[in-house]
Order: structure tokens, then sequence, then C-alpha cells
């Protein structure tokens, strides 16, 4: 594999994350029928990926996951807080300089359909990134070839010349990830690349993504409301409610013992089809009980979650609670219960 | 060609629903010679009973539900029986369905923002099915209007009622959307991919809330995802390529699926309970697009056991005495089947 550096060089400090976020806040203005409030879609957001990891960021609708990304993949600019590529801090670059990280940081979205130009033909779709950016098809420092692209995600060369509207769901976000490989990326975000899928397709374009991960040295930001695909593929997760990561840590101590009772609860909710065996009827009792989702414009006071936790105190309801370490193993948890919390116990 | 299809035996199904209100028996929607889209859908639906459909796109799922609810478009032909509580379905005019429609089968869509009518509140939108089935008074619908929508979990009814669908959130529009389905009490309600587009804990909620407020009909419940199916169904129907390969009660589909289909969409859900063991498994493969399908079994490119047998087309067979068939010259599970256990055996939920 060619080592190339990143394209923004940066005064690398040995061991830095490729990108890193601190503090990253993002409010949008609102008109309402009650006139104009503050939407606060992120919210003081710590996140870091290193060089070939996968970070996954979950959650529901409306709980700042997708700002997340965009904001990670500056394409939005923070109201508070800062993102670093390499060391460099993203607000200070100049417009060439940015454009240079944009070789670097690529999104693959929900809905290819959506994201590749249907009058173009897979071979153009995947020469597109090339031209744009100015740099040669093929040869050291170029862009890769549409051959080596439709390679790596498992596309016969016959493809080339079809149109979107040829594939199936699944061979059209191959071909969206084809794209955003083009010019050997360090880091793609993913949002929602997979649930517009069929299971089945789903699972093998995971597969396929976790592989690409493995052979090209990739970093994924892998945003997903899926908890059980992440845990196929994510080294990290962080769980997100309304603007808030609430839970965060290795995948698996997450998924072993989840202790915030959000986590616990959405992965009640998961449908399982062995579920009637299981006995997770309570906390999935819970969870139905738990109501909908408030607006990201009435968030509540104190925890975030209060309005929907069945374990909620006053406490609670009066002061939010910090992201702290609980457990050791790098996981943090932003609830005052955290140690003993059990949804449905 | 007719595909040779047995009825399953439904007279075993548990006594706990009422009378079968849904008899389909070999529904083919066709879009001219060869371009069979649902080549051959057996299946029956008691009141009170949920029963699923399930299958990966292109297996004809959703065109099923189209030709339940007379909403398939004029280039489709359909053939075969589809017989609710006396009708026959197949064959009828629009204007025929419209005396059907709302009030004997109603449906219920994925994406309830292009469903619903943008510029009407939703408890006019209510009112109108019951205006059009023949709730007398304007007072009176207005109340019924309300009442439904707390019944289906809708707070502050009377003020959301006045509400329009962009004001409400994604699970508020669904839980309206299936207020309007049952407002005319309907015998059977088919309700395509209903949940996929909600968030995992409000698709909880509303697979809560459909099992409950359609004790009264019997319910089509189409998606691809098995791990929905386990949540809501009495009883599964897998299509793959536009026919039935399986059919059978929710626990001995799930505990014992006899085809290899059924078997590769168990697995391919990912399970988070289970040991994570490398990749998540897959079925290799597409289905056939329509005008693509081989003679023989439709499964028989993407299976792991085809062999030359599986190039004759198998029929759907009964297998268990809890009424699963299959159409497979090799059924998996079937051992079990031949030790005499059914469904009983695992206790009633």
């Amino acid at each position: 594999m060619t080592a190339r550096p990143l394209a923004v060089a940066g005064r690398e400090t040995a061991g830095a994350p490729l990108i890193r976020a601190e503090g990253l806040t993002k409010r949008y203005t609102v008109r309402t029928r009650a006139g104009r409030r503050t939407l606060t879609a992120v919210d003081r957001v710590d996140l870091s990926v290193g060089a070939g990891r996968i970070v996954a960021v979950v959650g529901e609708s409306g709980c700042g996951k997708s700002t997340t990304g965009r904001l990670l993949l500056a394409l939005e600019s923070p109201s508070e807080g800062t993102v670093t590529v390499g060391g460099r801090d993203v607000a200070l670059l100049s417009k060439k300089e940015l454009r240079l990280l944009r070789r670097d940081i690529q999104p693959v979205s929900q809905d290819p359909y959506d994201a590749l130009n249907g009058r173009m033909t897979v071979e153009r779709i995947l020469s597109e990134p090339a031209r744009v950016h100015g740099v040669p098809l093929g040869g050291p420092g170029g862009a890769r070839t549409v051959a080596e692209l439709l390679d790596l995600v498992g596309l016969g060369a016959a493809y080339a010349q079809r149109h979107p509207h040829e594939l199936s769901g699944g061979q059209r976000q191959r071909v969206a990830i084809a794209r955003a490989l083009a010019l050997e990326p360090k880091f793609v975000v993913c949002d929602e690349a997979v649930s517009a899928l069929d299971v089945s397709v789903q699972a093998q374009v995971v597969n396929l993504l976790g592989r690409l991960q493995r052979e090209l040295g990739l970093a994924y930001l892998f945003i997903s409301h899926d908890l059980a695909l992440v845990r196929y593929l994510a080294h990290e997760t962080a769980v997100m409610y309304l603007g808030r990561v609430v839970e965060q840590g290795p995948t698996s101590t997450l998924f072993a013992d989840p202790r915030h009772p959000y986590t616990q609860l959405l992965l009640a909710t998961v449908p399982r089809p062995r579920a009637r065996r299981q006995g997770r009827d309570e906390q999935r009792r819970a969870a139905v009980s738990a109501g909908d989702l408030p607006s990201p414009l009435d968030r509540p006071k104190g925890c975030v979650f209060s309005t929907r936790c069945p374990l909620a105190t006053d406490r609670c309801r009066a002061e939010e609670p910090a992201l702290r370490p609980v457990g050791g193993e790098g996981r943090t948890v932003a609830c005052h219960y955290a140690e003993t919390a059990e949804v449905a116990a | 060609m007719a595909a040779v299809t047995t009825a399953p035996d439904t007279a075993a199904a548990p006594a706990r629903t009422g009378d079968t209100v849904l008899d389909v028996r070999d529904l083919r929607v066709s879009f001219g010679p060869g371009l069979d889209a649902v080549d051959g859908l057996t299946l029956t639906a008691r009141r009170g009973e949920t029963v699923a459909v399930v299958g990966e796109s292109g297996c004809g799922k959703t065109l099923s539900a189209l030709a339940l609810s007379g909403l398939l478009p004029e280039s489709a032909t359909v053939t075969g029986s589809a017989v609710l509580d006396g009708d026959q379905l197949v064959g009828r005019s629009e204007r025929q369905w419209r005396a059907l429609r709302g009030a004997k089968v109603s449906m219920i869509f994925q994406d309830a923002a292009t469903a619903l009518n943008p510029l009407m509140s939703v408890g006019a939108q209510i009112e109108e099915v019951m205006a059009i089935h023949g709730t007398h008074g304007r007072a009176a619908r207005r109340a019924r209007a309300v009442e439904l929508l707390t019944s289906v979990g809708v707070p502050d009814a009377a003020v959301r009622a006045r509400s329009h669908p962009h004001q409400l959130s994604g699970g508020m529009r669904q839980r309206v959307m299936i207020a309007i389905a049952l407002a005319g009490s309907p015998d059977l309600v088919v309700a395509d991919e209903p949940t996929t587009a909600l968030d995992v804990t409000v698709q909880a909620q509303v697979l809560a809330l459909l099992r409950e407020s359609t004790r009264d009909a019997a319910v089509i419940f189409i998606t691809h995802d098995m791990g929905v199916v386990a949540e809501i169904a009495d009883r599964v129907v897998v299509m793959y390529a536009g026919s039935v390969v399986e059919s059978g009660p929710l626990d001995e589909v799930l505990e014992r699926p006899h085809h290899p289909y059924t078997a590769a969409l168990l697995a391919s859900v990912p399970d988070p309970d289970a040991p994570l063991a490398g990749e998540l498994p897959t079925i290799p493969g597409r289905v056939p697009p329509l005008g693509e399908r081989a003679e023989g079994c439709p499964f028989r490119d993407r299976c792991p056991k085809a062999r030359e047998k599986c190039g004759q087309r198998p029929p759907l067979a009964a297998i268990t005495p809890g009424g699963s068939a299959a159409a497979c010259w090799y059924p998996e599970n079937t051992a079990a089947a031949e030790d005499g256990r059914t469904a009983d055996e695992e206790g009633t939920p």
C-alpha cells in the first residue's frame, strides 16, 4: 500500500489521533411560531479517531450524530470547539488547504441513489473525484483507477459502463464506497451507509467496509442507529442523545455491560429473531413506556435523558451529569447512577 | 407454467384466533409473459392474527400487499383468488375497490410523511375515512377521531388532532396512520414495512401498538427484517423471487427453519447477544431480477445445498403437524419434526 502522508501536512505529534473533535458544539437558529429559537444539535462533544480505527456514533433521530459527521467532514463549521486533522485546526486552514483536506476525508451517505448522478456511467462517477481535484488517474500520487476501485468493492469490470439505475441497492452502495476511496483518503465518514439496504445486503456491505478498513488501513466514523451492526465493525462506540455523548468506550465493553440507561434501552429494543426466549421483556417494556423523543428545541434541563429514563430522580432533572470514567477500560458515562443503573433490574 | 402449490394446513392453527377472514390462493401479479412478479401466493389469515410476509427486495412482497388492497399499477395483471370475508378481491374495478378500502381493507405504509395529506389536519384525515364509510354527524366523527388518536398513544389528542403532519414526529405520524387505518374498523390491515423508517425505541412502541390495536382484524405485515417478524407475527410466510418458499407458525419458522433461504435470512440478522465470530453471515449473490429467473427452484443459484434435482421446481409441501410447509427438495430440520415435537411443547408465550 502507498503510505501517502496527509495532504495537509501538519506538525504531527507522534501518536496523535488522525482526527479529533474537542468541545464540539453546533447551534442553529430556527424560526418557529414562538419566534426565533436556538437548536443545539451537537453539545460539547469530544471525539477522536486514530489512524486505522473505527469509531461508531449511535443514537436516534435528532441526536446530532449526522451533524457531528458533517462537522468532522468540515462541511459545516462548529459554533464552538475545534476539529483538528493531523494536529491542524480545520477552521484555520486556507481555502487551498481545505481542498487538499477533502482528499483525506470522504463521506459515504445513506442513499446511494441520491448521492450518485443518474446520468453518469459508473466509470465516470469513479473518475470524477480525480477530475475535480486535478489529480491524474493511476500512477504514484495519482487517484485510484476505475478498475482498481471496482475490484476493491467486489464489482466486475463490466459494471464500469452501467448507470446507477441499472444497479441494485447494494451495488449502488458499493459504487458510492468506491468513489469515496478514489483519492486514497485516510478517513471516511459513513453516515447510515447501510441502513437503506435489506438485512442480507447490509451484512455484505458491512463485511466489505470491514475488509477495506483492514486492507487499506482506513479510519471510519461509522454513524448508525443500528447497535447490532456497530458491534461487528467498531473498535469504539459513542452513544449520543439530544446532542450529548451519554456513553462512550470500547465497543465490546459497552455491549457487555452498558452503563447508561439509554444505552440499555437502545440495546433492549434491537429486534432479535430469538428475542422471545431471551428474557429482555422488562427492558423492552421500559422502552415502550419511555415515550417519544423530546424535540431538540426543548432539551430537558439536567440530564438530557431524564424525561424518558425509568430511573430518573429529582437530581437527574436538576443537575446535568458530567461524562466521567466508569469502571476503567477507557469507558465514560454521563449518568449520576452509572455504577448501579439497571433499567428493569 | 403453473407452480404446484399445496396450501399449508391452517386448520391446526391455535384456537385463540377467530375465523379465517382472508383466503389467498395462487395469487399472481404479472407484468407480461414471463414477468410474474408474484408467482403463486397462497396464504390465509384469521381475525386477530398477524401474518408476516418476509423476504428481500424484489421478492414480490410489496406487490402482494398492493394486490390485496387494489393499489397495483394498471400495467399489472392479477390472477388467482383472494377472498376477504366473502368478497373476491381479484378482478374488482376501482369503483368496487372504493367501497372496500378503508371499510374492509386498509393500508399502513412505510413513509407516513408522504402517505399523509400535508394540507389537512390529522384529525380531519381520520374523520374523512369515517365520513366515507358511514359514520354520520360531524361531532360524532370528531369525538371518535380524538378517541382513536388517544387509543394509538397520541398525547393531548384533542390538540394534536388539529396538527398537520409536518408538526408531528415520525413516530407520531406513524401512529396517526394506524389510527386512520383503524377508523373504518377493517377486517384486514395490510402493513407494508410500517416501522422500517422509525428509530428502534419508537419501532418497539409502534409494534406494541399494532399488536394491541389490531385484535379485531387480520394483519398482513410486510417486512424484510426477521427481528421485526419475531416481535409481531403469529405466522410467517417467506417469499423468494415471487413465490412462497416457506410458511408456518412463528416459533417453528424461527427455531426450525426448513428452507435454506429462511435459515440464511435468519442468520443474516446481526444478533447482539451472540458471540462475535468474524464476519457477518451473508447470503451470497442477489435475488434474480424479474425476467431472469431460471427454471426450477428460484433459490438454486444462491443455495449452499443445491443439487441436480433442484432444476425442477419443488412444491410447497406440508412438513410439520403445526402447519409448517416448505418448497424445498431437501428441507432442513425435518428430523425434529419427525420426532413429533410441535410448537405446543414450547409452552404458550
